[in-house]
């Protein structure tokens, strides 16, 4: 089993999720982060005082996989989320040890 | 009984001035003057020969207790744009100093406020009458045309209320700077102060009769409309001397100099809060014709309003050419910076003067921000700048464009900010010694809704 991460621009989710149901896989956790890898921040200014501000804003997709579904995964978020442009984000792929289904206590890749 | 008599009394009162204002035969004028020929002959002199004077001062009185409301709702205007402008984690303390400024206001004012704002003797002849609790204001006459005559026409417990409300309103305007840092004993103790004592002696030098009232033997009066420096100019001025002794939030000025902006947190509640103050300051000025009188009331609610959007279009400009963006706080602090523009001269200012002194109190409180932030005073509202700096401007433009002596004007803004200053400064610092007026380091970084309320403003998710 595996864990993919992917953080993207947060206007890509719908799509990733869709291209993800394409796919077979219909469970994710999304959260909202905060980040940056090389593309600039912009200056804001309040009430007369310039900053600038480094961390924009992006989404986290969560999604436990089993192994021979990983590549599938993988490249259905990176054709989804593309949009060529700075920022599009990154995919990443960890190995994921257990997976338990709580309603049922299913263990294994019958939990995913 | 008493139900059909009173409702009798309008008729009957009606009838009786209807008989008097259309006879102008002799045979009536031989007759003995009673209370309402006294009053007719008033009326006529004042110009205000339409109506009948029972009416008049029943719409008056009417007008005043609906401007008394109209002026409370500045406070929701006030915990609105402050909670706006300021970070979520201290927005249960906001709003809390904001519901004890206006009870301990209310309370003071009742107690002792209305009486010292208003001395009937003074202690100090012309600068110090401090009094005492307000009795039976219906009594001897308090709730007719004889309380106050034309010129104040409402009862007497109309005049303390419409009071009352103005008084929290001074108050509220230091609680703004203070904001986020403050401590909150110490800021409840210190307002109460401010209120009770501070507020009520400087508006009596001018209101309540005393020696800005007699400049120039009464000639050369000091001259405040509706307050742009006994309530405005008071705020800013006493703030100006709490945020000097409290000093900066933490981490807002820089050791190299710059200034990191601390970010409101809810635009639209600023917004709000301001347009929710635009909405009250027409019972402000309007309210402060002390009548329903139709001419200088349409003219106060149309200075009001043009000198407001003359304030905000000049702040959109300036701030625009000046900071390189439309800043939307910028733009709410020019329409009240329009506001407190007017609020001295309304009644006595042309159209166009007003918008002009408009333009310049919005085009003035944008550099008054940016300036108290290079000197490092810091006030998360502006509030010493929309208050106390363009008070001075609405104060002197009277002068200028509403022919009251500027000497007078000069002299008032001097006197009454001073004092301000001084017995802010003084109160400020004895609490300081006594128990302090900052929360620690710790406690501002966690949030003064976590450190001094144990609550949060919001609490997002579901607990159940």
């Amino acid at each position: 089993m595996k864990l993919v991460v992917a953080i993207i621009k947060p206007f890509k989710l719908e799509e990733v999720k869709e291209a993800l149901s394409e796919v077979g896989i219909e469970g994710m956790t999304v959260t909202e982060v905060k980040g940056f890898g090389r593309q600039k921040g912009h200056t804001e200014i309040y009430r007369g005082s310039e900053y600038t501000v480094d961390f924009l804003p992006k989404v986290k997709i969560e999604i436990a996989v089993q192994d021979e579904a990983v590549s599938q995964a993988a490249e259905a978020i990176v054709k989804a989320a593309k949009t060529g442009k700075i920022g599009d984000g990154k995919v990443f792929v960890l190995p994921l040890e257990e997976a338990i289904r709580i309603r049922t206590d299913e263990r294994g890749e019958t939990a995913l | 009984m008493k139900k059909l008599l009173s409702k009798l009394t309008g008729p009957l009162l009606f009838a009786l001035v209807a008989m008097a204002l259309f006879s102008a035969t002799p045979v009536m004028a031989d007759e003995e003057a009673g209370p309402v020929d006294e009053y007719l002959e008033l009326v006529e002199a004042s110009g205000a020969e339409y109506a009948p004077a029972f009416d008049f001062f029943t719409v008056s009185m009417l007008w005043t207790v609906i401007a008394a409301a109209l002026v409370f709702i500045m406070h929701l205007g006030f915990a609105t744009l402050e909670a706006g402008l300021t970070q979520a984690k201290n927005t249960v303390n906001i709003l809390f100093k904001n519901v004890w400024i206006i009870s301990i206001g209310l309370i003071t004012y009742a107690v002792l406020g209305f009486n010292t704002h208003y001395p009937g003797a003074w202690q100090i002849e012309n600068w110090v009458g401090i009094g005492g609790m307000i009795g039976d204001l219906n009594a001897d006459g308090g709730d007719t045309w004889g309380y106050g005559g034309l010129s104040l026409a409402m009862t007497a417990y109309g005049d303390f209320i419409f009071q009352a409300m103005f008084a929290a309103t001074a108050a509220t305007i230091v609680s703004g700077a203070v904001a986020e840092r403050v401590k909150l004993s110490s800021f409840m103790i210190y307002s109460t102060i401010l209120v009770a004592f501070g507020y009520t002696i400087a508006g009596s030098w001018h209101w309540g009769g005393g020696w800005l009232a007699n400049l120039g033997g009464g000639d050369a009066a000091f001259y405040d409309f509706a307050g742009s420096t006994v309530v405005h100019g008071f705020g800013g001025a006493a703030a100006l001397a709490a945020v000097m002794i409290l000093g900066p939030r933490k981490g807002k000025y820089q050791k190299d100099g710059t200034i990191k902006p601390i970010l409101g947190h809810s635009m639209p509640l600023a917004a709000v809060g301001v347009f929710l103050l635009f909405f009250g300051w027409f019972g402000f000025n309007g309210g402060s014709v002390l009548s329903a009188n139709p001419g200088p009331l349409g003219l106060v609610f149309t200075t009001t309003a043009l000198a407001a959007a003359a304030g905000g279009i000049a702040s959109i400009l300036v701030s625009w050419a000046v900071l390189k963006k439309p800043d939307l706080s910028m733009a709410l602090n020019g329409l009240l910076a329009g506001l407190v523009s007017i609020t001295a001269g309304a009644d006595s200012v042309s159209v166009l003067s007003s918008i002009i002194m408009g333009a310049i109190g919005g085009a003035l409180v944008v550099f008054s921000i940016i300036f108290f932030d290079k000197i490092k005073i810091d006030d998360p509202v502006g509030a010493i700048s929309v208050h106390g700096v363009v008070g001075i401007w609405g104060t002197v433009a009277v002068g200028i464009f509403g022919g009251a002596n500027i000497m007078s004007q000069i002299i008032g803004v001097i006197g009454v900010y001073l004092f301000a200053f001084i017995f802010s400064f003084v109160v400020f610092s004895i609490i300081k010694a006594i128990m302090g007026v900052r929360v620690s380091e710790e406690e501002e970084f966690e949030g003064l809704d976590i450190a001094e309320h144990g609550q949060e403003a919001y609490s997002y998710g579901s607990n159940t």
